[in-house]
């Protein structure tokens, strides 16, 4: 069974959740991945060492990468068709899938925390995670699933550099029109949040920007990252790049400490496979309390400050 | 400018939602609320429309009856709405959410058409992406900050490690994310005046859909089980008695992280 693979690259590397979904996709069948960007040797080696055999690669410039590789997508998959085509959660993910999704006339099957083929079924999670929907596509091949991040690990078994096309982006005319005029990185201190050992995230319930550093304090005693729920992201309190949650990151750290968080669905399924969850909200009806392992009732304020100073005290 | 906005009524998600036991399909009631996400695009769609004397035209589909989150959506100002509201229709998958939108759409005519980045009870997040396929037009997703005129729009993509600045001329699609601005609240004016304001309604084959192309049967995907998920338990909970920070001491170092 064939099986394609998106990914994107990013600062010379290609994405995670294309790792993730190469090395489920190995065990499944054969992976051959079609990569969107500069396509250096470092991605492409990691792509193979996670068992892609071969890779088509397209180089977008300064377009927006998603109608032009749609459209080399669909030509590729035109004959012989792949069982499915797999993205991750990224903007581009999303756009290509979409895009190719009514290109092809095919459905797209979203969320995915599991995946067989033979018939095509994924596993999603619904209704904020209390409940899993097993959804088989019926459609024609390819069958076009949305994975969630971390569904999958990343496998890294030492596989061959692939074998790489490079692939022109087609003219798709009016569709491949917008351009990107700037690209602006934030800075971000601290080690990486999707990666990271803890992560210590604020919610609304700190009271305003001047007491982020709570957060940012308790992190780095900890060693770890920094995490936000949207409603402080939307705030303008802290940039979109530490949202966790359903339309932001998802982590999995060994443990993960939400303060002034309420606990949002949107939030916790961000979060809520982490290792031990420790919440700190003044309200005892937050739902954040319903999957902490430690829950304490009380204000965020005299909690924290007093924590840093522990924590400060034992090193 | 010519607005086209995609609302979705959705049931309201301060009540539980429940599956139907045989279709395994959400059970919408009769009325059904605007989606919050989409309240967001509503305020770009009339500030952009304010601007340059343009107008908003919104556009929704269930197969509910509801009017209840279009009314709320034409009460923020917007002008008129296009319904598209048929029992046919239900289970429809994204793809034909898109293709029924984009027939409404294409039909009014449209310089910019402005969706949400996820619904909230759907979140395939994708439909925007397909309407703008359909529509041969570029898509701007995960969109803050937008500004248009001149024939063109610019806005900022919001991306993993920050942000792009995306300029695109017209038309095109826009799907918009939560934190660019800050929704309106109706007035009691408004409220008066949206019920007064067009609701066209039409149906699937109003748009030279069959039967068999929509809803459950055009979708292309069937549910095959549905499961409840053991949730996480809860732990243990105490109330701060100004000693709680020792206690998540030492859950830190059970947890071997200092
Ligand atoms: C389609 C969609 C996608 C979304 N995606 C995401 C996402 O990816 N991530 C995300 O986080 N959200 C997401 N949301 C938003 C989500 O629904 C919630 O609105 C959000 O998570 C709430 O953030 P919050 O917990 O900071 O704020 P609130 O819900 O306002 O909670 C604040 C909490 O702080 C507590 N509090 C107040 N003062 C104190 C104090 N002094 N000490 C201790 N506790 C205090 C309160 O009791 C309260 O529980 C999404 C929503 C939608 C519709
Ligand atoms: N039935 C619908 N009617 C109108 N707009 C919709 C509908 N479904 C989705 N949309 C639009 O598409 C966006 C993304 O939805 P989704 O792909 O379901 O996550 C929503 O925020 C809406 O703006």
């Amino acid at each position: 069974m064939a099986i394609l693979v998106f990914s994107e690259e990013t600062d010379g590397h290609a994405s995670a959740s294309a790792l993730e979904l190469t090395s489920k996709a190995a065990q499944l069948g054969e992976v051959t991945v079609f990569h969107v960007g500069e396509g250096s040797a470092d991605a492409l080696a990691e792509l193979g060492a996670h068992g892609a055999t071969s890779v088509h690669h397209m180089d977008p410039g300064d377009g927006l990468p998603a109608p032009a590789a749609a459209a080399a997508i669909a030509d590729l998959v035109g004959g012989d068709a792949p069982a499915a085509v797999l993205f991750g959660m990224g903007n581009t993910d999303r756009d290509v899938a979409g895009r190719l999704s009514a290109r092809l006339g095919r459905p797209v099957l979203a969320a995915a925390v599991d995946l067989s083929i033979d018939p095509v079924r994924v596993t999603s999670e619904i209704l904020g995670g209390t409940q899993q929907i097993i959804t088989e596509a019926t459609a024609q091949a390819p069958a076009l699933v949305i994975v969630r991040p971390k569904a999958f690990a990343a496998n890294d078994t030492g596989g061959p550099a692939p074998s790489t096309t490079a692939v022109a982006a087609p003219d798709v005319g009016r569709s491949g029109s917008a351009v990107v005029v700037e690209r602006h990185v934030e800075e971000q201190e601290g080690p990486d949040l999707e990666a990271a050992n803890v992560v210590v995230s604020g919610g609304r319930g700190l009271g305003g920007p001047d007491n982020w550093h709570l957060v940012e304090e308790l992190a780095a005693e900890l060693k770890g990252a920094v995490g936000a729920t949207r409603a402080v992201v939307d705030a303008g309190w802290v940039p979109y790049s530490l949202q966790v949650g359903q339309t932001g990151k998802t982590v999995k750290p060994t443990v993960y400490i939400a303060t002034g968080i309420s606990g949002a669905m949107q939030h916790m399924v961000g979060m809520k496979d982490s290792g031990t969850i420790i919440a700190i909200n003044k309200d005892a009806d937050a739902p954040i309390f319903g999957i902490a392992d430690l829950g304490v009732v009380g204000d965020v304020q005299q909690i924290v400050p007093k924590l840093i100073e522990a924590l400060k005290a034992r090193s | 400018m010519k607005i086209a906005v995609c609302v979705k009524q959705i049931p309201d998600p301060a009540t539980p939602y429940e599956l139907d036991a045989e279709s395994h399909l959400v059970v919408r009631p009769q009325d059904q609320v605007l989606d919050d996400t989409d309240r967001y695009g509503v305020e770009i769609g009339l500030q952009l429309a304010e601007a340059s004397e343009g107008t908003v035209t919104l556009f929704s589909m269930s197969p509910s009856g509801s009017l209840q989150g279009i009314r709320q959506a034409l009460a923020m100002g917007a002008d008129k709405a296009v319904l598209i509201d048929d029992q046919a229709l239900r289970g429809s998958a994204a793809l034909t959410t898109a293709r029924v939108l984009a027939a409404a759409i294409e039909r009014e005519g449209f310089d910019l058409v402005i969706a949400g980045t996820e619904s909230t009870d759907g979140y395939t997040g994708v439909v925007p992406q397909q309407i703008a396929e359909i529509l041969d037009v570029p898509a701007l997703s995960f969109a803050r900050r937008v500004e248009a005129g001149d024939g063109k729009v610019t806005i900022e993509r919001q991306t993993a490690t920050g942000y792009d600045v995306v300029e695109s001329p017209l038309p095109a699609v826009l799907a918009v994310t939560a934190g660019s601005v800050e929704p309106r609240y109706p007035t009691f004016k408004g409220i008066m005046q949206a019920k007064q304001k067009p609701i066209e309604n039409l149906t699937a084959g109003d748009l030279g859909f069959g039967d068999d192309d929509v809803g459950i049967a055009g979708s292309g995907q069937s549910i095959t089980a549905v499961a409840p998920i053991a949730g996480r338990q809860a732990g243990e909970i105490i109330e701060d008695d100004g000693e709680a920070h020792l206690r998540i001491v030492a859950l830190l170092e059970e947890a071997k992280v200092i």
